[in-house]
Protein backbone atom coordinates (compact mmCIF):
# COMPACT_ATOMS: atom_id res chain seq x y z
CA UNK A 1 0.00 0.00 0.00
CA UNK A 2 2.03 3.32 -1.36
CA UNK A 3 -0.07 5.74 0.70
CA UNK A 4 0.93 4.15 4.04
CA UNK A 5 4.68 4.59 2.75
CA UNK A 6 4.36 8.11 1.33
CA UNK A 7 2.72 9.14 4.90
CA UNK A 8 6.22 7.24 6.76
CA UNK A 9 8.11 9.39 3.79
CA UNK A 10 6.53 12.79 5.26
CA UNK A 11 7.41 11.92 8.67
CA UNK A 12 10.41 10.34 8.36
CA UNK A 13 11.05 15.02 7.61
CA UNK A 14 9.72 15.56 11.23
CA UNK A 15 6.23 15.09 13.36
CA UNK A 16 3.05 16.07 11.98
CA UNK A 17 -0.56 15.53 12.24
CA UNK A 18 -3.08 14.10 10.34
CA UNK A 19 -4.14 17.06 8.39
CA UNK A 20 -1.12 18.32 8.14
CA UNK A 21 0.00 15.03 6.46
CA UNK A 22 -3.04 15.15 3.82
CA UNK A 23 -2.21 18.66 2.62
CA UNK A 24 1.38 17.45 1.83
CA UNK A 25 0.56 14.47 0.76
CA UNK A 26 -1.67 16.08 -2.23
CA UNK A 27 1.08 18.81 -2.80
CA UNK A 28 3.38 16.09 -3.35
CA UNK A 29 1.61 14.09 -5.41
CA UNK A 30 -0.41 16.62 -7.22
CA UNK A 31 -1.91 14.00 -9.81
CA UNK A 32 -2.55 11.41 -7.74
CA UNK A 33 -5.81 10.37 -6.77
CA UNK A 34 -6.12 12.81 -3.71
CA UNK A 35 -6.15 11.07 -0.25
CA UNK A 36 -9.16 11.50 1.58
CA UNK A 37 -8.77 12.39 5.50
CA UNK A 38 -10.31 9.10 6.71
CA UNK A 39 -7.62 7.39 4.89
CA UNK A 40 -5.19 9.13 6.40
CA UNK A 41 -5.82 8.93 10.15
CA UNK A 42 -7.52 5.24 8.97
CA UNK A 43 -3.38 4.64 7.94
CA UNK A 44 -1.87 6.34 10.77
CA UNK A 45 -4.07 4.09 13.20
CA UNK A 46 -2.48 1.10 11.25
CA UNK A 47 0.76 2.29 11.37
CA UNK A 48 0.41 2.97 14.96
CA UNK A 49 -1.00 -0.57 15.42
CA UNK A 50 2.24 -1.95 13.70
CA UNK A 51 4.61 0.19 15.78
CA UNK A 52 5.80 1.83 12.41
CA UNK A 53 4.75 5.53 13.94
CA UNK A 54 3.99 6.42 17.74
CA UNK A 55 1.80 9.30 18.65
CA UNK A 56 4.10 12.64 19.73
CA UNK A 57 1.88 15.13 21.54
CA UNK A 58 -1.07 17.11 20.81
CA UNK A 59 -1.11 20.22 19.25
CA UNK A 60 -4.09 22.46 20.00
CA UNK A 61 -3.79 25.49 18.24
CA UNK A 62 -6.84 27.72 18.63
CA UNK A 63 -8.73 24.61 16.84
CA UNK A 64 -9.93 21.40 17.71
CA UNK A 65 -6.77 19.38 19.63
CA UNK A 66 -4.77 17.35 17.01
CA UNK A 67 -2.70 14.24 17.74
CA UNK A 68 0.57 14.44 16.03
CA UNK A 69 2.62 11.39 14.96
CA UNK A 70 6.62 10.69 14.56
CA UNK A 71 7.97 7.65 12.84
CA UNK A 72 9.66 4.89 14.80
CA UNK A 73 12.93 3.37 14.16
CA UNK A 74 11.09 0.26 12.89
CA UNK A 75 9.56 2.92 10.37
CA UNK A 76 12.51 3.84 9.41
CA UNK A 77 13.20 0.45 8.84
CA UNK A 78 9.93 -0.30 6.70
CA UNK A 79 10.47 2.72 4.91
CA UNK A 80 14.20 1.96 3.87
CA UNK A 81 12.93 -1.69 3.10
CA UNK A 82 10.03 -0.43 0.59
CA UNK A 83 12.28 2.15 -1.12
CA UNK A 84 14.56 -0.66 -1.69
CA UNK A 85 12.16 -3.19 -3.37
CA UNK A 86 12.45 -2.54 -7.30
CA UNK A 87 9.18 -2.27 -8.78
CA UNK A 88 8.08 -5.37 -10.95
CA UNK A 89 8.37 -3.83 -14.67
CA UNK A 90 4.76 -4.30 -14.90
CA UNK A 91 4.11 -5.64 -18.69
CA UNK A 92 0.27 -3.75 -17.91
CA UNK A 93 -1.36 -6.68 -20.09
CA UNK A 94 -4.81 -5.96 -19.26
CA UNK A 95 -4.64 -2.41 -20.07
CA UNK A 96 -7.55 -1.82 -21.79
CA UNK A 97 -5.83 -0.02 -25.20
CA UNK A 98 -3.49 -2.92 -25.13
CA UNK A 99 -6.82 -4.73 -25.66
CA UNK A 100 -8.47 -3.09 -27.79
CA UNK A 101 -5.67 -2.39 -30.09
CA UNK A 102 -5.47 -5.74 -31.00
CA UNK A 103 -8.82 -6.43 -31.18
CA UNK A 104 -9.38 -3.73 -33.45
CA UNK A 105 -6.20 -4.38 -36.09
CA UNK A 106 -7.26 -8.24 -35.86
CA UNK A 107 -11.23 -8.43 -36.37
CA UNK A 108 -12.05 -4.85 -37.39
CA UNK A 109 -11.70 -4.18 -41.30
CA UNK A 110 -9.31 -1.72 -42.06
CA UNK A 111 -11.51 1.14 -42.40
CA UNK A 112 -12.84 0.89 -38.64
CA UNK A 113 -9.69 0.01 -37.04
CA UNK A 114 -8.09 3.00 -39.10
CA UNK A 115 -10.88 5.11 -37.80
CA UNK A 116 -10.54 3.91 -34.01
CA UNK A 117 -6.79 4.05 -33.81
CA UNK A 118 -6.66 7.41 -35.50
CA UNK A 119 -9.17 8.43 -32.75
CA UNK A 120 -7.18 6.64 -29.78
CA UNK A 121 -3.79 8.61 -31.33
CA UNK A 122 -5.53 12.09 -31.23
CA UNK A 123 -7.14 11.72 -27.72
CA UNK A 124 -3.52 10.90 -26.61
CA UNK A 125 -1.81 13.68 -28.63
CA UNK A 126 -4.58 16.29 -27.37
CA UNK A 127 -3.56 15.27 -23.59
CA UNK A 128 -0.32 15.94 -24.34
CA UNK A 129 -0.32 18.89 -26.04
CA UNK A 130 -2.89 19.62 -22.79
CA UNK A 131 0.10 18.64 -20.48
CA UNK A 132 3.01 20.07 -22.01
CA UNK A 133 1.11 23.54 -22.05
CA UNK A 134 0.72 23.09 -18.38
CA UNK A 135 4.16 22.81 -17.83
CA UNK A 136 5.09 25.52 -20.54
CA UNK A 137 2.85 28.26 -18.95
CA UNK A 138 2.34 27.56 -15.60
CA UNK A 139 4.92 27.73 -12.28
CA UNK A 140 4.68 24.25 -11.08
CA UNK A 141 5.96 23.17 -8.35
CA UNK A 142 8.92 20.25 -8.65
CA UNK A 143 6.35 17.33 -7.68
CA UNK A 144 4.05 19.07 -10.04
CA UNK A 145 6.47 18.87 -12.99
CA UNK A 146 7.92 15.09 -12.04
CA UNK A 147 4.02 13.91 -12.38
CA UNK A 148 3.31 15.65 -15.70
CA UNK A 149 6.61 14.52 -16.77
CA UNK A 150 5.65 10.81 -15.80
CA UNK A 151 2.09 11.19 -17.52
CA UNK A 152 3.92 12.55 -20.67
CA UNK A 153 6.35 10.05 -20.82
CA UNK A 154 2.98 6.85 -20.71
CA UNK A 155 1.79 8.86 -23.02
CA UNK A 156 4.42 8.95 -25.53
CA UNK A 157 5.30 5.20 -24.55
CA UNK A 158 1.77 4.42 -25.52
CA UNK A 159 2.32 6.49 -28.72
CA UNK A 160 5.25 4.62 -30.00
CA UNK A 161 4.13 1.10 -29.09
CA UNK A 162 0.91 1.97 -31.20
CA UNK A 163 3.42 3.01 -34.39
CA UNK A 164 5.21 0.31 -33.70
CA UNK A 165 1.92 -2.20 -34.05
CA UNK A 166 0.57 -0.36 -36.75
CA UNK A 167 3.88 -0.81 -38.87
CA UNK A 168 4.04 -4.43 -37.72
CA UNK A 169 0.65 -5.34 -39.09
CA UNK A 170 1.47 -3.21 -42.36
CA UNK A 171 4.98 -5.03 -42.59
CA UNK A 172 3.08 -8.63 -42.15
CA UNK A 173 0.20 -7.59 -44.80
CA UNK A 174 2.54 -6.69 -47.17
CA UNK A 175 4.11 -10.15 -46.91
CA UNK A 176 0.86 -11.94 -46.95
CA UNK A 177 -0.29 -10.14 -49.85
CA UNK A 178 3.20 -9.99 -51.79
CA UNK B 1 -8.26 35.54 -42.26
CA UNK B 2 -5.67 33.98 -45.04
CA UNK B 3 -3.38 31.85 -44.43
CA UNK B 4 0.60 32.95 -44.27
CA UNK B 5 2.25 30.36 -46.14
CA UNK B 6 0.14 27.73 -48.46
CA UNK B 7 1.36 24.56 -50.42
CA UNK B 8 -0.64 23.36 -53.34
CA UNK B 9 -0.35 19.98 -55.30
CA UNK B 10 3.62 20.27 -54.11
CA UNK B 11 5.55 17.34 -55.59
CA UNK B 12 9.55 16.72 -55.65
CA UNK B 13 10.95 13.60 -56.98
CA UNK B 14 14.91 12.93 -56.10
CA UNK B 15 16.04 10.72 -59.12
CA UNK B 16 13.09 7.70 -59.69
CA UNK B 17 12.03 8.35 -55.11
CA UNK B 18 9.21 10.70 -54.97
CA UNK B 19 9.73 12.56 -51.76
CA UNK B 20 6.47 15.12 -52.14
CA UNK B 21 3.07 13.44 -54.02
CA UNK B 22 0.81 16.33 -53.85
CA UNK B 23 0.72 18.30 -50.44
CA UNK B 24 -1.71 20.77 -49.55
CA UNK B 25 -1.44 22.53 -46.74
CA UNK B 26 -1.91 26.66 -45.28
CA UNK B 27 -0.39 27.78 -42.16
CA UNK B 28 -2.20 30.10 -40.25
CA UNK B 29 -0.84 33.90 -38.99
CA UNK B 30 1.07 33.16 -35.59
CA UNK B 31 0.10 29.73 -35.57
CA UNK B 32 2.57 26.85 -33.90
CA UNK B 33 2.31 23.31 -36.31
CA UNK B 34 4.47 19.98 -35.98
CA UNK B 35 4.63 18.47 -38.99
CA UNK B 36 5.45 14.11 -38.22
CA UNK B 37 5.79 11.14 -39.79
CA UNK B 38 8.36 8.20 -40.46
CA UNK B 39 12.18 9.14 -41.83
CA UNK B 40 11.92 9.39 -45.54
CA UNK B 41 8.31 10.11 -45.46
CA UNK B 42 9.30 13.68 -46.80
CA UNK B 43 8.89 16.21 -43.55
CA UNK B 44 12.49 17.64 -44.43
CA UNK B 45 11.71 17.96 -48.23
CA UNK B 46 8.45 19.77 -46.75
CA UNK B 47 10.07 22.28 -45.09
CA UNK B 48 12.92 23.25 -47.91
CA UNK B 49 10.11 23.73 -50.34
CA UNK B 50 8.01 25.73 -48.31
CA UNK B 51 10.92 27.75 -47.50
CA UNK B 52 12.36 28.02 -50.91
CA UNK B 53 15.51 26.20 -50.26
CA UNK B 54 14.16 23.66 -52.84
CA UNK B 55 11.98 24.09 -55.56
CA UNK B 56 9.18 21.50 -55.97
CA UNK B 57 8.75 19.52 -59.36
CA UNK B 58 4.90 20.96 -59.47
CA UNK B 59 2.82 22.67 -57.14
CA UNK B 60 2.83 25.99 -56.03
CA UNK B 61 3.96 27.66 -52.54
CA UNK B 62 2.55 31.12 -52.02
CA UNK B 63 3.69 33.35 -49.30
CA UNK B 64 1.27 35.82 -48.47
CA UNK B 65 -0.90 35.41 -51.56
CA UNK B 66 2.34 35.78 -53.35
CA UNK B 67 3.98 32.41 -55.71
CA UNK B 68 7.16 31.43 -54.00
CA UNK B 69 8.37 28.74 -56.10
CA UNK B 70 8.96 30.31 -59.39
CA UNK B 71 11.03 33.03 -58.34
CA UNK B 72 14.63 33.46 -58.60
CA UNK B 73 17.23 31.39 -56.00
CA UNK B 74 18.03 35.34 -55.30
CA UNK B 75 14.66 36.25 -53.96
CA UNK B 76 14.08 33.19 -51.78
CA UNK B 77 17.44 33.54 -50.53
CA UNK B 78 16.49 36.79 -49.83
CA UNK B 79 13.23 35.67 -48.39
CA UNK B 80 14.87 33.48 -45.80
CA UNK B 81 17.04 36.29 -44.62
CA UNK B 82 14.20 38.82 -43.72
CA UNK B 83 11.01 37.05 -43.35
CA UNK B 84 11.88 33.04 -42.81
CA UNK B 85 14.11 31.60 -40.17
CA UNK B 86 15.80 28.61 -39.70
CA UNK B 87 16.72 26.59 -36.77
CA UNK B 88 18.52 22.82 -37.59
CA UNK B 89 18.86 20.33 -35.44
CA UNK B 90 22.67 20.79 -34.90
CA UNK B 91 22.54 24.36 -34.73
CA UNK B 92 24.81 25.58 -37.90
CA UNK B 93 26.53 28.38 -36.40
CA UNK B 94 29.86 29.44 -38.13
CA UNK B 95 32.36 28.13 -35.81
CA UNK B 96 35.05 31.24 -36.03
CA UNK B 97 32.35 33.59 -35.25
CA UNK B 98 31.31 34.39 -31.35
CA UNK B 99 27.71 33.67 -30.38
CA UNK B 100 26.71 37.15 -30.30
CA UNK B 101 28.53 37.74 -33.56
CA UNK B 102 26.88 35.15 -35.63
CA UNK B 103 23.28 36.07 -34.13
CA UNK B 104 24.19 39.92 -35.88
CA UNK B 105 25.42 38.39 -38.74
CA UNK B 106 21.73 38.22 -40.83
CA UNK B 107 21.39 41.74 -40.05
CA UNK B 108 24.53 42.76 -40.90
CA UNK B 109 23.88 40.52 -44.04
CA UNK B 110 20.79 42.88 -44.41
CA UNK B 111 22.40 46.16 -44.43
CA UNK B 112 22.31 46.86 -40.63
CA UNK B 113 24.76 48.69 -38.84
CA UNK B 114 27.69 46.36 -36.81
CA UNK B 115 26.78 47.99 -33.69
CA UNK B 116 23.20 48.03 -33.83
CA UNK B 117 23.39 44.42 -35.18
CA UNK B 118 25.28 43.52 -32.17
CA UNK B 119 23.40 45.27 -29.62
CA UNK B 120 20.12 43.39 -31.24
CA UNK B 121 21.66 40.18 -30.84
CA UNK B 122 22.75 40.52 -27.38
CA UNK B 123 19.64 41.58 -26.23
CA UNK B 124 18.29 38.18 -28.07
CA UNK B 125 20.99 36.37 -26.29
CA UNK B 126 19.81 37.59 -23.11
CA UNK B 127 16.14 37.40 -24.06
CA UNK B 128 16.94 33.26 -24.66
CA UNK B 129 18.98 32.89 -21.16
CA UNK B 130 22.51 32.58 -22.83
CA UNK B 131 24.10 36.27 -22.39
CA UNK B 132 27.34 34.13 -20.94
CA UNK B 133 27.70 32.69 -24.25
CA UNK B 134 27.81 36.01 -26.06
CA UNK B 135 31.75 36.39 -26.18
CA UNK B 136 32.11 32.41 -26.81
CA UNK B 137 32.70 30.70 -30.21
CA UNK B 138 30.47 27.37 -30.61
CA UNK B 139 32.71 24.80 -30.25
CA UNK B 140 32.94 25.98 -26.02
CA UNK B 141 29.39 25.62 -25.91
CA UNK B 142 26.72 22.68 -24.41
CA UNK B 143 24.31 21.53 -27.05
CA UNK B 144 21.59 23.25 -25.28
CA UNK B 145 23.35 26.75 -25.50
CA UNK B 146 24.02 26.30 -28.99
CA UNK B 147 20.30 25.72 -30.32
CA UNK B 148 19.35 28.43 -28.08
CA UNK B 149 21.91 30.72 -30.21
CA UNK B 150 21.07 29.58 -32.73
CA UNK B 151 17.33 30.44 -31.90
CA UNK B 152 17.84 33.55 -31.88
CA UNK B 153 19.99 33.97 -35.12
CA UNK B 154 16.92 32.48 -36.18
CA UNK B 155 14.52 35.08 -34.36
CA UNK B 156 16.99 38.25 -34.39
CA UNK B 157 14.83 39.31 -38.01
CA UNK B 158 11.70 38.92 -35.98
CA UNK B 159 10.47 36.60 -38.82
CA UNK B 160 7.10 36.08 -40.22
CA UNK B 161 7.64 32.01 -40.37
CA UNK B 162 10.01 30.15 -38.37
CA UNK B 163 11.10 26.66 -39.68
CA UNK B 164 12.56 24.10 -36.88
CA UNK B 165 13.92 20.97 -38.25
CA UNK B 166 13.92 18.07 -35.45
CA UNK B 167 15.22 21.56 -33.56
CA UNK B 168 15.83 19.05 -30.45
CA UNK B 169 17.26 15.60 -32.06
CA UNK B 170 20.60 16.36 -30.43
CA UNK B 171 19.70 17.23 -26.86
CA UNK B 172 18.82 15.28 -23.88
CA UNK B 173 15.40 15.77 -22.74
CA UNK B 174 15.62 18.81 -20.25
CA UNK B 175 17.67 21.01 -23.05
CA UNK B 176 15.48 19.71 -25.73
CA UNK B 177 12.30 21.01 -23.05
CA UNK B 178 14.00 24.07 -22.31
CA UNK B 179 14.63 24.74 -26.06
CA UNK B 180 11.01 24.36 -27.04
CA UNK B 181 9.75 26.36 -24.42
CA UNK B 182 12.10 29.60 -25.45
CA UNK B 183 10.67 28.40 -28.70
CA UNK B 184 7.33 28.51 -28.57
CA UNK B 185 6.82 31.14 -25.87
CA UNK B 186 8.79 33.77 -27.99
CA UNK B 187 7.48 33.07 -31.24
CA UNK B 188 4.40 33.55 -29.88
CA UNK B 189 5.32 36.93 -28.37
CA UNK B 190 6.13 37.89 -31.71
CA UNK B 191 3.46 36.63 -33.65
CA UNK B 192 5.76 34.25 -35.70
CA UNK B 193 4.09 31.07 -37.68
CA UNK B 194 6.27 28.33 -36.31
CA UNK B 195 6.71 24.76 -38.69
CA UNK B 196 8.16 22.13 -36.83
CA UNK B 197 9.39 18.72 -38.33
CA UNK B 198 9.89 16.37 -35.43
CA UNK B 199 9.44 12.48 -35.28
CA UNK B 200 8.99 12.75 -31.68
CA UNK B 201 5.17 13.43 -30.28
CA UNK B 202 6.43 15.14 -26.90
CA UNK B 203 7.90 17.91 -29.31
CA UNK B 204 4.88 17.89 -31.41
CA UNK B 205 3.05 18.01 -27.98
CA UNK B 206 4.19 22.07 -28.13
CA UNK B 207 2.77 22.45 -31.31
CA UNK B 208 -1.39 23.38 -31.73
CA UNK B 209 -1.83 21.32 -34.31
CA UNK B 210 0.09 18.76 -36.62
CA UNK B 211 0.32 17.09 -39.93
CA UNK B 212 1.41 13.63 -40.84
CA UNK B 213 2.68 12.78 -43.80
CA UNK B 214 2.91 9.17 -45.10
CA UNK B 215 5.10 8.56 -48.21
CA UNK B 216 5.19 11.89 -49.23
CA UNK B 217 0.89 12.42 -49.13
CA UNK B 218 -0.86 14.51 -46.03
CA UNK B 219 -1.93 11.47 -44.19
CA UNK B 220 -5.93 12.55 -43.42
CA UNK B 221 -5.96 9.44 -40.79
CA UNK B 222 -3.30 11.27 -38.49
CA UNK B 223 -1.68 7.49 -38.21
CA UNK B 224 1.36 7.72 -40.43
CA UNK B 225 0.79 4.30 -42.13
CA UNK B 226 -1.94 2.66 -43.54
CA UNK B 227 -3.88 -0.49 -42.24
CA UNK B 228 -4.76 -3.73 -44.61
CA UNK B 229 -6.37 -6.16 -44.00
CA UNK B 230 -4.78 -9.57 -42.33
CA UNK B 231 -7.07 -11.86 -43.43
Amino acid sequence: MSASYVLLGLLARGPRHGYELKHAYDQRLPRAKPLAFGQVYSTLSRLERDGLVTQAGQDQAGGPERTAFAITDDGRTALDRWLAEVEAPAPYVASALLSKVVVALLVADPARATAYLGAQQQAHTARMRELTRLKSEQDLTIGDLIAVDHALAHLDADLRWLQTALHRVAALHREVHS
Amino acid sequence: MSPILTARDLTKTFGAQPALRGVDLDLHEGEIVAVRGRSGCGKSTLLHCLSGVLRPDGGEVAFRGERIDDTSEAYRSELRRTRFGVLLQHGHLISELTSVENVALPLMLGGGSRRAALAAAGSWLARLGVAEAAEQTPGRLSGGQLQRVALARAMVTQPAVLFADEPTGALDSLAGELVMKLLTRTAREQGTTVVVVTHDATIAAYAEREIVLRDGEVDPTGLGVAIGALA
